[in-house]
């Protein structure tokens, strides 16, 4: 058994040390190597809080040993944009108001990123069933849908497909 | 603990070979709930984790357009079953594997999961039961095909024997409608309170119906299937509402449901006896 293991997360390598195997990628992140911004609440895969890219598809981190993860590149919600200077998303949700508490909102911005990046048309009923695992107690959904039909429209009015939006940390 | 990342199926068999008792983990969105919850901790403390998900011959699967079949790996997932063009040959699996969770638990999730899961509420497994599908299982002592209906036993019971691996499943590519329908509280994130698959091969006029979340696995129903088969209209391609009707009550007393924490029996017959009946009005319209 090693006694430590290297995650690659937003473009750098992290050793995992001394840590219990059994650990899922979001207890990795937040407790051991301090990415706070992937939130932990229901850890059964039911609220879409923990959201990141693995190989650039959407999971929870909650449902991902983490220990699995190696060899594999992660992205979290810090990833997507530099500090200071949000994403497209990230502005979206500023300029819509889609955000009370704020706690599924780091969850939400990873999902729209993944929707948008696959989809850069994404419209209405797209954008709900692509967000449909992400759950939100404050906002009533309206500015989400909002922001990430605004984010859409932007992108395709740039150029789809055109533009990078990952940042580096 | 150790955690195993096998790339290809011989080396996968080995590792499953060497620690029989290992944790197997595909996607991770059933057997990772019960990590985190603990109450696998204890098993994991001292055992082995294999992990499949970069099992090369798991990721793929083939059509074979002579035999009309399709055999997917194990590790395809439910997003990969929702797309071209294996979404148009296995239409009623790509609509089950739609109502699975949300995105993320699709983008894991996987249909050899599903199967070693065998959870009855499992919404790919009424579809791999109505087409007849076979599951393929391998281990170091050779490979074995068994009919779904075989491989599934009871609550999370199938016939997979130690150190062996679910390799994947065949399934034939049929000419007809075909479709799954399941009652939840939401549209996403929901376990099945009662799911149904309902299949139609014209070439052999007739109809294999499947029941899920009423009874402790999936069950076929052959009395609406016989009654189904003699009473369409099958050159009109029409039925009339009170056949669609008896198809589904027919169904439903096939089903030996339960009252549980989401739902009751009473529930749970009402409700399949109705999705069987929309989903054959939706392959025979009207008459």
């Amino acid at each position: 058994m090693p006694e430590f293991y290297e995650l690659q997360i937003n473009g750098s390598a992290h050793d995992v040390h001394d840590a219990w195997l059994g650990e899922s990628l979001l207890y990795v992140l937040r407790e051991r190597l301090g990415f706070t911004g992937t939130k932990s609440a229901c850890e059964e895969g039911e609220c879409g809080s923990c959201s990141v890219l693995v190989d650039d598809v959407l999971v929870c981190a909650c449902l991902a040993l983490a220990g699995s993860a190696t060899g594999k590149t992660v992205t979290t919600v810090e990833g997507l944009a530099a500090t200071g200077t949000p994403s497209d998303v990230q502005q979206a949700f500023v300029t819509a108001g889609a955000v009370q508490c704020g706690f599924c909102t780091p969850g939400l911005i990873v999902a729209a990123h993944a929707l948008l990046t696959e989809s850069p048309e994404a419209t209405g009923q797209e954008i709900r069933e692509a967000l449909s695992g992400n759950v939100c107690r404050c906002t009533g959904y309206g500015r989400i849908l909002e922001a990430v039909a605004a984010a859409a429209r932007a992108r395709l009015a740039a150029g789809a497909g055109s533009i990078d939006d990952r940042g580096e940390t | 603990m150790a955690v195993v990342i096998p790339i290809d199926l011989d080396a996968a068999m080995r590792a499953a070979s060497a620690a029989p008792d290992a944790l197997i983990l595909a996607g991770g969105t059933d057997v990772m709930v019960e990590v985190n919850a603990g109450q696998r901790r204890r098993a994991l403390d001292s055992d082995t984790v294999i992990v499949l998900d970069r099992v090369r011959e798991l990721r793929r699967w083939s059509h074979d357009p002579e035999r009309r079949t399709v055999t997917l790996g194990a590790g395809v997932t439910y997003t990969e079953l929702m797309t071209e063009p294996l979404a148009s040959l296995l239409p009623a699996l790509a609509e089950a594997s739609r109502t699975v969770g949300s995105p993320q638990i699709r983008n894991a999730g996987t249909i050899g999961g599903n199967l070693a899961t065998c959870s009855p509420a499992g919404d790919t497994l009424p579809v791999l039961a109505a087409l007849d599908a076979d599951v393929h299982l391998a281990s170091l002592n050779g490979e074995r095909t068994l009919p779904v209906g075989q491989f599934m036993l009871g609550v999370k019971t199938t016939a997979l024997t130690r150190g062996e691996l679910i390799v994947g499943v065949t399934a034939p590519v049929l000419r007809g409608a075909q479709g799954y329908a399941k009652v939840g509280v939401r549209n996403a994130m929901v376990i099945a309170i009662a799911s149904a698959c309902v299949i139609v091969d014209e070439d052999c006029r007739d109809v294999r119906i499947a029941l899920g979340s009423v009874a402790p696995t999936i069950i076929r129903c052959p009395d609406a299937e016989r009654h189904a088969a003699a009473n369409l209209d099958w050159d009109r391609g029409r039925a009339t509402p009170g056949v669609a009707a008896e198809i589904g009550e027919r169904a439903a007393a096939d089903a030996r449901p339960i009252d549980d924490h989401r739902s009751t029996a009473a529930y749970r017959s009402r409700a399949v006896a109705l999705l069987v009946g929309r989903l054959v009005r939706r392959g025979f319209p009207d008459a």
